[in-house]
């Protein structure tokens, strides 16, 4: 196996390296914090002749994706990358690529939306992306940003997928953080990735419509094949997990656990918090606590099955969601009680709220939320923000 | 694994003197994470940034420090309007620069072990320019054996280019300067 060479790199360079090692044909996108050194990066690789592509300057993230979206159609390789209120403005155009079916590969540096105005990481934005259509994945470190990024055009590309692919990496906790990680040779990535080919290109010689009306009489059955098609990818995404691990020595999965063996209390987050999760599972470990760790890396497709299989013996569940849905509570954890409810009634799971705005979670967090759970249902509350001072 | 501070003001370049420490202890096969708490960026503002190695072991936690076992103040202004020593490790030990002798601001700063080297006036004198970074990372060097002078050097040319040789020029002088009792 080629491991590569280890380098420091920050998470937004090890994204955009990732983009020169698959060697993409058109870059669209329009700078934002904490976003911005993925698209300086990647400009600079272009105009430093790096990198052989065709980098769209655009007036906003709605043309980002416009511009995306076409260049996806005459059969290119896309990439683009946004951040909170970018995101947001993009929003429309997000969900036309998952209907048309072309695979172009975004990152997101996760950030908090205003107001107040916040550059800072939390999962607001995500949260608004949830139903566009698009293969969705979380990164908690920059090597898995950068292997999250190298995979999502895989499998975007799939003939059997053709579906957009996001990776979800925090703001600032990995677009501007420096740390040790294994960069692959550029020869071993080209031989991951296949010769991409479009098989519905746009064609002068061959002229079709894309992107036509739907009305009522179609309408239904065009987005039953969409959605028929979007929860066929799955195999795919496990298998392309599967082959990377065999190339490159790292293994992903849709969810991950981490000393889930013998515990009866499980913590679940996502994102860039996780190691420092882990490590607060050592500590409650140490106390005398059967505490365990679980991670959604894949959110969309929902991973339904593996959640279960990972939760079977688990009594008390925790979800640490980095965003409120106002009147609501923790997106994250009324998704994870929709999919056990009726499988798990004899566990209880709690959801917290925390890292909104960049706000930190620390070990102490974790403990507290535990802790806290441990009480129910004491708890009136359908959740709790943590951290706030009073 | 040693916890690192770095308060300057926006433009100082404390978020690069991270980076650079960050990249040198890489290269000598430590691990590092190297990450700024950007305020609004703003020339002149306050800017922290954090910092940590570790010769052995990945580093799992993402979090701020709130307890280094070094603080560097790259503006000793910062010392007059914020609470910056406090959370200093007992142990601790805060690299300051200042013009200052190092007795005076021992008695300003407190107890614990402290160095102080004159950055600016080293800045000044060697770039031209009230640009104090890399002359504090001679002085952080100096007082911690974080990494070692040497394996600085190519990340100031990779990161500065022409102006590296300047730069490695006032790291080593501060390097030579700084005090550390």
């Amino acid at each position: 196996m080629k491991k590569g060479k280890i380098v420091g790199l920050e998470g937004s360079f090890a994204i955009a390296e990732a983009v020169r090692m698959v060697n993409a044909d058109v870059i669209s996108a329009y700078p934002i914090t904490p976003q911005t050194h993925i698209v300086e990066r990647l400009a600079e690789m272009i105009a430093d002749g790096e990198l052989d592509a065709e980098f769209i300057c655009v007036e906003s993230e709605h043309s980002a994706m416009s511009a995306c979206v076409g260049a996806s159609a005459a059969g290119a390789r896309v990439f683009t990358c946004s951040a909170g209120q970018g995101l947001e403005l993009m929003h429309e155009v997000l969900y036309i690529p998952s209907s048309m079916r072309l695979p172009v590969v975004a990152v997101a540096a996760n950030r908090a939306l205003s107001g107040p105005l916040s550059v800072w990481c939390d999962h607001s934005d995500v949260m608004a992306l949830r139903d566009i259509g698009w293969i969705q994945m979380f990164a908690e470190n920059n090597q898995q940003a950068f292997d999250l990024t190298i995979c999502a055009f895989r499998i975007a590309e799939d003939k059997e997928v053709l579906f957009p692919a996001m990776v979800h990496i925090d703001g600032f906790y990995l677009s501007h953080v420096i740390e040790d990680m294994v960069l692959p040779d550029d020869e071993v990535v080209a031989d991951f990735i296949p010769e991409y080919e479009y098989p519905f290109a746009l064609d002068p010689e061959r002229p079709v419509s894309m992107g036509c009306y739907g009305p009522p009489f179609i309408y239904s059955e065009a987005k039953k094949a969409q959605e028929v098609a979007f929860e066929s990818t799955k195999p795919k995404i496990l298998e392309t997990w599967e082959e990377f691990g065999d190339t490159f020595g790292r293994y992903y999965a849709p969810v991950e656990s981490y000393k889930m063996e013998d515990a009866s209390i499980a913590l679940l987050t996502m994102g860039s918090i996780g190691e420092t999760a882990m490590l607060a599972v050592d500590e409650m470990r140490e106390e005398g606590k059967g505490v365990g760790l679980i991670r959604l890396r894949l959110w969309r497709p929902f991973p339904f099955t593996e959640l279960r299989e990972a939760v079977k013996d688990v009594e008390l569940l925790v979800v640490l969601d980095r965003a409120l849905s106002s009147g609501m509570g923790g997106p994250v954890c009324s998704e994870v009680k929709s999919a056990l409810y009726d499988k798990r009634e004899d566990m209880r799971i709690v959801g917290f709220i925390g890292g909104l705005g960049g706000r930190d979670i620390t070990i102490e967090g974790f403990k507290y939320m535990v802790n806290r759970a441990l009480e129910y249902p004491e708890i009136e509350e359908e959740f709790e923000i943590i951290g706030v001072r009073e | 694994m040693m916890e690192i501070c770095i308060y300057g003001r926006g433009g100082q370049g404390g978020v690069t003197l991270a980076e650079l420490v960050a990249h040198a202890a890489i290269r000598e096969g430590k691990h590092a994470q190297s990450m700024p708490a950007f305020g609004p960026e703003r020339r002149g503002a306050p800017v922290l940034a954090f910092l940590r190695v570790n010769e052995t072991e990945r580093i799992k936690i993402r979090t701020e420090i709130a307890e280094p076992d070094v603080l560097v103040v790259l503006d000793p202004g910062l010392l007059q309007v914020g609470d910056v020593v406090s959370g200093l490790k007992k142990d601790g030990i805060a690299v300051v620069n200042t013009k200052k002798s190092h007795d005076e601001m021992k008695a300003e700063i407190g107890a614990g072990r402290l160095a102080t080297v004159n950055a600016m006036s080293i800045a000044k004198g060697i770039l031209g320019l009230p640009i104090v970074n890399t002359a504090m990372l001679g002085a952080l060097i100096k007082a911690t054996e974080i990494v070692k002078l040497e394996s600085l050097e190519e990340p100031l040319k990779e990161r500065f280019g022409k102006v590296a040789t300047k730069n490695i020029e006032a790291m080593k002088k501060a390097y030579e300067e700084t005090v550390v009792r």
